[in-house]
């Protein structure tokens, strides 16, 4: 069973949910990444979502695109966040991590090359935004090999036809992109989030993430009523942001968002 | 090459939008559904006759088509070698080739209905022909123009504010073309519902490298039927400027047949491939996947891209149609380099023997084509296209001249 398998299937027993921050690695720089994984943790993350810094992040907004420009001025590549990963994984053998980027710099290392040293370093899951199903044969081949699960997206524009077929060729989870828009987009509506996940639940036993809108407390536990993870990047990144200077007041702010989401999601 | 097995050039794209490798589908699963519809919705009017009429309709109208061929003597006799034709794109309505496209994607929104368009532009020529039909159909227009663009080209940005269309400067990268299309597309995935994304290139998702293809053909083929009326015969080469690389595919599709007519796509060398300072990728690239496909890019050893430079703005740009990457790679085309300096001796040269102003990107083109015909023989035809008209680079070169204006 995988790691991702594993922690969902536990949370369940628990009637809980999984809490799925996202930060960019390097992000301000790299010596930030790995103790800020570990606050993670510590407040309370389930699974880790680790962005992959790229030069043009067609998906993000502003706050994702700013982090990932950040990154770049110490032009983290690749390689060094599966060091990232790799470091991680000394101390915590069970929280899963995914990595989370475009197809470019995957390519650029080759899908065999990367599937191999990102399941060395313990990566568990890999989803790459802008690539859909149909283009992925591929890359999900040798992903199979390595033990590494495959993570689409689904939309609020996706159709019941494309949903089995994406279901069919993902595992570990699937992430319901909760809105029309890019990364740290505002307006979520849970009632029609229901909706959809009650529709996508009829092709699918997957565990579905939703994110894209998700703020504070509030949203993370209204989304966790509906949801088996709850997906949050932005209001994190913007953190880094504000205290880019300041590594352990980021930590401190990003651990405070990330104790009251869970305090919520578990109440 | 008569001997050989023909290539079957109709057959690319394939049903997933694929020239051989490249091209394909790649972008985030909320646009999947509208490039769908799109895709089905355009296989059915590319059969249209009523659509198809309505286009060339338009085309004839409107832009003014045909767009003359028209035998540079001067030049000619200068380059001391080939006849150079220069197809004069250039006098289309709005100045370049790029409102063919424009024309064609806005009757798609329009049967769509999609009340508002969206655009992406370099130079800001492609910016001007999406204002200009969103003007005439009376669509809301936004335009997303790099912020270093908006400065280059101010001429073309008033324009399209006369024209009623809103130009968003995109500071984020680059602040060039390739971060406005990286906008347009948050845009697009943000507003789907109510709006069209008119692509000004051949590049992008599956299917845009095709329609714009298929609505820039006719460059190509009124250019060979007015080659073999003038001349007598079809032409000995195509040359044909290459940033995203529209107007190159416009001109070179419909002689890709004619195996005797060979074909040179002119990338920006900018200050000479080997500074690095260029916007070549075809030349000094390598594949990869940005703005929904597959294709040469200009890269870094990590897969970031990286910036470009030439002194058109139209042709400032890492990626390329997809359909060009498979030509270069089966060998049919031949991607060669200009730099600035060359092309903008080209345009000093052109406007001053023959009285007719290039765009600088065009201006690439010409530059390799005086350069090729004096390797030819006098009784040899080459086709340059013109694809538009260099009023927008009054002010680059007056700066590069030292004079302010």
């Amino acid at each position: 069973m995988s790691r991702i398998q594993q922690c969902f299937e536990s949370l369940r027993a628990e009637g809980r949910k999984a809490l799925i921050p996202y930060v960019t690695a390097g992000d301000p720089n790299p010596e930030m990444t790995l103790p800020l994984m570990h606050a993670l943790v510590k407040a309370g993350a389930n699974i880790i979502e680790l962005g992959i810094p790229f030069s043009d992040p067609m998906a993000d907004g502003p706050v994702i695109q700013q982090a990932m420009e950040r990154a770049l001025l110490h032009n983290v590549s690749l390689s060094q966040v599966l060091d990232m990963v790799r470091a991680f994984r000394e101390t915590d053998q069970t929280t899963p991590v995914v990595l989370m980027g475009y197809l470019n710099p995957v390519e650029r290392m080759g899908y065999e090359r990367f599937a191999q040293q990102a399941a060395d370093a313990g990566v568990d899951g890999v989803l790459t935004v802008d690539l859909p199903p149909e283009e992925a044969d591929e890359v999900i081949g040798f992903f199979k090999q390595h033990g590494l699960d495959c993570i689409f997206l689904l939309s609020p524009t996706t159709t019941l036809d494309r949903a089995r077929i994406i279901c069919e060729r993902a595992s570990g989870y699937v992430y319901y992109v909760s809105l029309k828009g890019v990364t740290g987009s505002s307006a979520l509506d849970v009632t029609d989030v229901a909706t959809k996940l009650d529709r996508l639940r009829t092709v699918t036993d997957l565990p579905i993430g939703v994110g894209f809108g998700i703020r504070d407390g509030e949203s993370a536990a209204a989304v966790g009523q509906v949801a088996d993870g709850v997906v949050v990047g932005s209001v994190l990144v913007s953190k880094i942001a504000t205290y880019a200077e300041q590594p352990e007041q980021a930590r401190e702010a990003i651990s405070v968002i990330i104790r009251s989401m869970r305090a919520a999601m578990d109440r | 090459m008569s001997d050989s097995t023909p290539m079957d050039y109709k057959a690319v794209p394939d049903q997933r939008g694929h020239f051989g490798p490249y091209g394909g589908r790649f972008v985030s699963e909320t646009l999947m559904d509208a490039l769908e519809e799109l895709e089905s919705l355009y296989k059915r009017l590319s059969t249209d006759p009523d659509f198809q009429a309505e286009f060339d309709r338009d085309l004839a109208h409107y832009v003014g088509r045909p767009s003359p061929l028209y035998l540079a003597e001067r030049l000619t006799t200068k380059a001391g070698g080939a006849q150079i034709y220069l197809k004069r794109e250039d006098l289309n309505h709005t100045g370049a080739h790029k409102v063919n496209n424009t024309i064609g994607q806005a009757l798609l929104a329009k049967h769509m209905g999609k009340p508002r368009v969206i655009a992406e532009t370099g130079a800001g020529q492609h910016g001007v022909a999406t204002a200009t039909v969103a003007a005439r159909l009376g669509l809301k227009c936004q335009v997303y123009m790099g912020a270093d663009d908006v400065q280059r080209q101010s001429l073309n940005v008033y324009r399209m504010k006369l024209l009623g269309a809103e130009v968003i400067p995109v500071t984020s990268g680059s602040k060039t073309l390739k971060d406005a299309m990286n906008e347009a597309m948050r845009d697009w995935v943000t507003n789907v519902d109510d709006t069209f994304y008119i692509i000004g290139t051949v590049a992008g998702p599956h299917p845009y490298p095709q329609l714009v293809r298929d609505f820039q053909c006719v460059i190509g083929r009124e250019a060979r039927a007015q080659c073999l009326e003038q001349a007598g015969r079809l032409p000995d080469a195509l040359v044909a400027c290459v940033g995203g690389g529209s107007n190159a595919i416009g001109l070179f599709h419909p002689f890709l047949e004619d195996a005797d007519v060979a074909m040179y796509g002119v990338e920006a060398g900018g200050r000479g491939l080997e500074t690095g300072q260029h916007a070549a990728p075809l030349s000094a690239g390598r594949p990869g996947v940005l703005h929904g496909n597959r294709t040469y890019l200009m890269e870094d050893e990590a897969g970031q891209i990286i910036e470009t430079h030439s002194v058109s703005a139209g042709l400032d740009y890492p990626g390329v149609g997809p359909e060009h990457s498979w030509l270069k790679d089966i060998g049919r085309v031949s991607y060669v380099n200009a730099t600035d300096d060359e092309a903008l001796a080209a345009f000093r040269e052109l406007t001053r023997i023959e009285g007719i102003m290039p765009a600088l990107e065009s201006a690439h083109a010409v530059a390799y084509a005086v350069k090729l015909a004096a390797t030819m023989r006098p009784d040899q035809i080459i086709i340059v296209n013109l694809s538009g008209r260099g009023d927008k680079d009054i002010h680059t070169v007056a700066g590069i001249d030292g004079i302010s204006i």
